[in-house]
């Protein structure tokens, strides 16, 4: 089975196909040099479809489309943009699309993007004609939810969709927290508790709180992961209390980091890739010495796997989007990129691994076609 | 009222390459209104969803900065899209 891997850049995407042993056959690209792409993502229900967030530094962000696997992309008639502000109001423009995720397999064509502000899109017409979901967009508890950002803005991220019902979703803010709609995004009410923010006044505050990154288990889709800004956390639903299963690790190493990858069909599997949280926040794998860390059983104990990574002074930082599987149910193949530029491959679970590609920009996103 | 406009190399992927480009309009708003008529998707990318110039984005009208989209263009003037990026 081979797989092509997308890379969202700091100076544009790269694609990197590989055979099935993990090989690369050919490292593509950059398309779009000197844009600063955030997420490409497939559409599952239609594999030719690709949706790229982009933009450059100077210009206005905006999505680009492909309906040929990435060969040819035309730009969204109607980029992500909230609507006129009324005389009064904040007046909110899209900075970045951070974040695209594909709507639920019964409304094809329907996607969801994050950005910056923190602001919800939706497009009905696969990508092409955006608009804001103002459920979200207009909350009016949303002035209290997002009070302050990340050093690269509000970041809406990790929209999630029950397989099981359209209508149920999942979002997450940093800085907010995780937030939950039943109605299609109409409304929607906080969904935080049990999550540390030890930075807040109140460490039991609902909302202000700053998961770097959620998923949803596509089989078992009552379990939630979370990354958080402080710690790993696991919620099964209907229970609205998250567990923080990142007390199970090393405490040296300790539970910070920014991706979280669940396994495609157990739901006790998942990947996260600890980062350096003490002090100032280095943000950087952990003594120099990068690892990923796996659980087998639901977070209750977690194994190092740090064969084919360097031993030392290799100062790794992997954002949130740039840790993937390839999708396989079996001997399940890993990905990560990191903001130096390399691209690194985990054979059979991450029981091994080796760097497949250098010497490309910040990379932001690393996701699997 | 004709006037000239300057595109800057970061838009040309909208203008086939063409770096000047013959506009109409009475203001920079009608001129970019008329760009954006040829070129779909060029006015948001200069232009946020508030009709506010975009921060790293400046607009001439000759040697003369735009402060406001209402300001009056007449015949003959060169209206500058100017890219002002600054890191690496």
């Amino acid at each position: 089975m081979t797989a092509t891997l997308w890379i969202g850049t700091r100076k544009g995407a790269f694609r990197l196909r590989l055979d099935g042993r993990r090989r690369v056959c050919k490292l593509s690209g950059p398309q779009f040099l000197g844009h600063i792409v955030h997420h490409v993502v497939q559409d599952p229900r239609e594999p030719k479809i690709l949706l790229m967030a982009a933009k450059t530094g100077h210009l206005g962000p905006t999505v680009y489309r492909s309906s040929d696997r990435g060969r040819t992309w035309q730009e969204a008639g109607q980029p992500p943009a909230f609507r006129k502000a009324a005389t009064g109001e904040e007046p909110r423009a899209v900075e970045r699309v951070f974040w695209l995720t594909p709507g639920h397999p019964s409304e094809r064509g329907t996607w969801y993007a994050g950005t910056s502000p923190a602001g919800l899109f939706r497009s009905e017409d696969g990508g092409d004609r955006w608009q804001p979901v103002a459920g979200f967009n207009d909350h009016p508890m949303r002035p209290k939810w997002v009070t302050f950002g990340t050093p690269d803005g509000q970041l809406v991220h990790s929209v999630s969709i029950d397989p099981r019902d359209a209508k149920h979703l999942y979002i997450a803010i940093s800085i907010g927290g995780v937030f939950e709609s039943t109605d299609g995004g109409a409304d929607w009410a906080p969904l935080n508790e049990g999550c540390a923010a030890d930075f807040l006044p109140d460490p039991n505050a609902p909302y202000g709180h700053d998961p770097h990154c959620v998923a949803l288990h596509p089989a078992a889709p009552d379990r939630l992961y979370q990354q958080n800004h402080c710690g790993i956390y696991r919620l099964d639903r209907p229970g609205r209390r998250w567990v923080r299963i990142g007390r199970a690790m090393p405490q040296k190493t300790g539970d910070i980091g920014f991706p979280i990858v669940l396994h495609p069909s157990d739901p006790q599997t998942v990947w996260v890739l600890p980062m350096d949280g003490r002090t100032v926040w280095p943000r950087t794998s952990i003594d120099g010495k990068p690892a990923v860390y796996r659980t087998t059983d639901g977070g209750e104990s977690w194994r190092r796997l740090d064969r084919g990574l360097p031993r030392s002074q290799a100062w790794m930082t992997v954002l949130r989007q740039a840790m993937c599987t390839d999708g396989r149910a079996q001997r399940v193949g890993l990905y990560f990129g990191t903001t130096g530029g390399e691209v690194w491959a985990g054979a059979n679970g991450g029981e091994s691994w080796r760097c497949i590609a250098r010497h490309l920009p910040e990379i932001y996103s690393v996701t699997c076609a | 009222m004709s006037c000239t406009v300057r595109i800057p190399s970061p838009l040309r992927s909208y203008t086939a390459g063409a770096a000047t480009i013959a506009a109409d309009g009475g203001t920079v708003e009608e001129v970019l209104a008329s760009l954006e008529r040829r070129f779909s998707g060029i006015r948001f990318r200069m232009i946020d969803e508030q009709s506010r110039i975009r921060p790293h984005i400046r607009l001439y009208i000759n040697t003369g900065e735009v402060t406001a989209l209402s300001q009056p263009v007449v015949a003959g003037d060169i209206v500058h899209v100017i890219c002002a990026l600054s890191g690496g």
